[in-house]
């Protein structure tokens, strides 16, 4: 039989087939002339738990709402640190330093979306109102969505402010019950935004007030579009913003739990930017033409705190002999990756409070065995290292490095046990002072140094759970809140240089490290800047 | 044909009915209140609450229980997600059409492909071609699905970057949720840009049908080849070469229709093999359908997305495969078995 036809026709059959893939080929970002609309996609880590940050400090409901939906009344300026001018064109101080009176910038309009249609620009009404949510008990919007506020609650805002007024349509007057420095650093946070009065009184009219953090409205420089769960957050620009920006129309946030499917969706160019590169990304996404990767040293710090309320770790001569017995060199290259920076202190380099000539304990281990056996800790003794189960910046492998100070430790005559539980079990844990010592860290909201040794080391943060140390110096206490009464850095930082000098001297914990913060992007992502004070901003991002 | 629609349509009945139950009986299986679990709502007041259980005959027995939850079944009232808080049944229908309209395709392509290759094939029956394609078949019917692709997204992707990797369509175009179907409701879009909006949704459309297909596409081919090797070698083809008839006549007007009537609903029924692939395909594509939406429950024990998704994929399958049974046995009188025609 002759089929010699159909050999022919099948030939011409698959040749279509290949005509017609390779057309779809064909529109291939590489060889298309075709611009994508105009847009930004940034793969973020995970599903925001609300639009507002009042409610949430969680990286990453602060990442898709503070700088993008929201404006302040203050900012940071992301090189300097300083704080700047935002919402408030300028402020003035009372001699007294308690009283803040703000000048509010005029004609700064509100979103306009499809659920909410503005009549007025921002004013006063809408700082107090913002103010009041979290400050005033009573207040009709404070019990909605929760009514939890942890930062403001964790930094004592809320009791801090005695008042808040309105003097006219543009100026409001801040009255606190005690002077301290660190109020305006505090207004200038992620957390400090500016919600709408107006909105809140249509939602309230209409009933339903938990829209007000579900279907956000600000003055930032993108607007709420739509959200679905496990798949992307949508934004559209705000053509009335105020500020300089790019022209960028799009914003999507495209919910990518899996960090290896973010970096796969960077180089295929769906993302223009991802979130959280993990150590071992690095390097790949260093060696790959078209990608970059930024990184600046973070705002944080790792550190082995000790159980200084448990003998023999009670004994500062004990502590420091401990710090002595480790190599913090050797961990930066085994846990790190090279990604941080050894800590000599709590304060990381890029805070103005930091002291550049401070003396970090230096490895010594004959010198620590010795001091050891001068303070009764014998050949032997047995403690525990707990290492948090959770993958930090300031420690991406905890259990790790416990492995390897417990090597260290035996140089010196320690056997040192390692203890881990699930993360809420450990922490509830460590809040009851069981641990011997800790292997943990801490990532500042703010750049203010305050918010690093309050939280860390003070008596009173033993009982809200950030004093792993449980450390409780009155000597320290009383400097820490002596530079919150002045406002001349100069006049703060001598406060802090004696705290420092206290704390290596007594060292209640081992500071190790200060991590890098990394943002990947693909090269013709123009404007991307490491925010060092909290969430990611997005106004000045543009595609080339 | 008055018996056999009786019968399937009562068989279709009891299965559903026994599929209703079977999740019914899940709310009570799954650990938690079964109200909270039926009706997804979690953090009710005390009123609310008792309101709920009323609407739900809770206090009522077993069996009064399940006919109110039939009865909200049909009203269109789900429950809602635990994970999201929407309502169940506008979820799963969209992601459910996201899954049929990717095996849709899928099935096209089998077809395309596979067809042509069975035909040739049987004609070339124990010939170098035939032995050549058989052995591909084998290939790529033992690959399994995700691995295939994952190995499409590494090459095709990643490496080569010709399609890419994720969803259905780049998240820059904003198409209105219509119908459900991607294509279709690009062009019922008033997108600016709705040319390249369908290339791109095209562009995300390929690897994941394609992996989809690969393993159906074989069994396509050999359930072809079969046929037409039955046919080719029947005696009133053998009477139609004695008439004379030239090899490419005998094929087109004999064989062609001989060996693919009796093969059409077996082919049809790959649909089903299709779209439990595809539910593995799609999370790896992140493809925002039922397989998807199904793993992502389970991981976050969403229990009424579980019970409503595997409600509705399971009573999908169902309808499908009986209606084409039906449909089977009132145009083939003869009961000529579609088993026959196996490979």
């Amino acid at each position: 039989m002759n089929y010699a036809w159909l050999a022919s026709s099948s030939v011409m059959f698959f040749s279509m087939l290949v005509t017609i893939s390779l057309t779809l080929i064909g529109c291939s970002p590489e060889t298309s002339e075709y611009q994508q609309p105009n847009g930004i996609i940034y793969c973020s880590e995970g599903n925001p738990a609300s639009f507002n940050p009042q409610l949430d400090t969680s990286g990453t409901t602060v990442d898709v709402s503070s700088h993008q939906i929201y404006d302040r009344l203050l900012d940071f300026d992301l090189v300097t640190g300083e704080i700047i001018s935002g919402l408030a064109s300028s402020w003035i101080t009372s001699v007294d330093g308690l009283t803040y009176t703000f000048q509010l910038r005029k004609d700064i309009a509100f979103h306009s979306t499809g659920y909410f249609t503005p009549t007025r620009s921002f004013d006063a009404d809408d700082v107090v109102f913002s103010f009041n949510r979290w400050r005033d008990k009573n207040h009709p919007y404070h019990d909605v969505s929760g009514g939890r506020y942890p930062y403001i609650n964790s930094v004592g805002l809320g009791d801090l402010i005695s008042d808040i007024k309105r003097i006219n349509r543009y100026r409001v007057e801040i009255t606190l019950v005690r002077p301290e420095s660190s109020f305006l650093a505090n207004l200038a946070t992620d957390f400090s935004i500016i919600l709408s009065a107006e909105y809140a009184e249509k939602l309230a009219a209409a009933g339903t007030p938990d829209l007000i953090d579900t279907h956000p409205v600000g003055t930032g420089p993108f607007k709420f579009n739509s959200f679905r769960q496990d798949r992307y957050v949508r934004f559209d620009a705000h053509p009335e913003y105020w500020r300089e920006r790019s022209t960028t129309q799009q914003l999507i946030f495209d919910i990518t739990p899996s960090s290896s499917l973010r970096l796969a969706k960077l180089m295929t160019g769906e993302c223009d930017s991802m979130a959280f590169p993990t150590h071992s990304q690095l390097d790949i996404i260093r060696k790959r033409k078209e990608l970059t990767l930024d990184e600046k040293p973070g705002l944080n710090i790792g550190f082995w705190a000790f159980n200084t309320t448990k003998p023999p770790f009670d004994k500062p001569e004990v502590r420091r002999a401990l710090a002595m017995a480790i190599d913090k060199n050797a961990l930066m290259e085994a846990i790190y990756f090279g990604s941080a920076i050894p800590a000599t202190s709590i304060i990381p380099p890029s805070s103005w409070a930091f002291q550049p000539d401070t003396r970090s304990s230096t490895f010594n281990p004959l010198a620590a065995a010795k001091l050891l056996r001068e303070n009764g800790v014998e050949e032997g003794f047995s403690m525990t290292i707990w290492a948090m189960p959770v993958e930090r910046a300031y420690n991406p492998n905890a259990m790790k490095m416990a492995e390897l100070m417990q090597r260290y430790l035996r140089n010196v005559g320690i056997d040192a046990n390692i203890v881990s539980y699930e993360w809420s079990t450990f922490r509830a844990r460590l809040n009851q002072g069981l641990h011997d010592s800790v292997l943990i860290g801490w990532s500042a909201d703010n750049g203010d140094p305050d918010n690093f040794f309050r939280p860390l080391l003070t008596c009173s943060a033993i009982a809200s759970g950030t004093n792993r140390a449980r450390w409780c110096s009155k000597e320290y206490d009383k400097l820490i809140d002596q530079a919150l009464n002045y406002t001349a850095q100069e006049d703060r930082a001598y406060f802090y240089s004696k705290a420092i000098e206290l704390i290596n001297e007594q060292m209640p914990l081992m500071p190790i490290a200060h991590a890098f913060r990394y943002q990947a992007y693909r090269d013709n992502v123009t404007g991307i800047e490491i925010n060092p004070y909290g969430g990611i901003q997005f106004r000045n991002v543009g595609k080339q | 044909m008055l018996k056999i629609i009786l019968r399937h349509v009562s068989l279709l009945i009891l299965t559903l009915f026994i599929l209703s139950f079977f999740s019914f009986s899940l709310a009570y299986l799954f650990p938690g209140d079964p109200l909270v679990n039926l009706t997804g709502i979690r953090d009710s007041s005390e009123q609310g609450y008792a309101i709920l259980a009323k609407q739900y005959a809770m206090q009522g027995s077993f069996l009064s229980q399940y006919w109110e939850y039939v009865n909200h079944l049909f009203s269109g009232n789900w429950g809602l997600s635990f994970s999201s808080g929407l309502p169940l049944a506008e979820e799963i229908s969209r992601s459910l059409a996201a899954s049929v309209e990717l095996s849709a395709y899928a099935l096209i392509v089998s077809f395309v492909v596979g067809l042509p290759l069975g035909f040739l094939a049987g004609l070339r029956h124990h010939k170098l071609t035939d032995f050549a394609l058989l052995t591909t078949s084998v290939i790529g019917y033992s690959i399994p699905v995700f691995w295939a692709a994952l190995i499409a997204i590494l090459i095709f992707s990643i490496q080569l970057g010709w399609f890419p990797l994720s969803g259905r369509i780049s998240l820059l175009y904003d198409v209105p949720y219509q119908t459900g179907f991607i294509l279709i409701d690009i062009l019922l879009s008033d997108l600016p840009d709705k040319e390249f909006a369908f290339k791109d949704a095209l562009r995300h459309l390929v690897l994941p049908s394609v992996s989809i297909a690969i393993v159906t596409c074989t069994i396509v081919m050999r359930i072809t080849r079969r046929s037409v090797v039955e046919v080719m070698s029947s005696e009133y083809i053998q009477a139609a070469y004695a008439r004379g008839l030239s090899p490419r006549q005998v094929f087109l007007r004999h064989g062609v229709k001989n060996a693919l009537i009796p093969i059409l609903p077996l082919l049809v029924m790959q649909f089903t093999t299709l779209l439990t692939n595809a539910m593995i395909v799609e999370t790896i594509f992140s493809w925002p359908g039922i397989g998807n939406g199904l793993i992502q429950a389970i991981y976050q024990r969403d229990f009424p997305a579980i019970r409503a998704g595997m409600l509705a994929v399971s009573a999908l399958v169902l309808t499908f495969t009986i209606t084409i049974d039906m449909v089977i046995q009132i145009f083939d009188p003869a009961g000529r078995r579609p088993e026959n025609a196996t490979s």
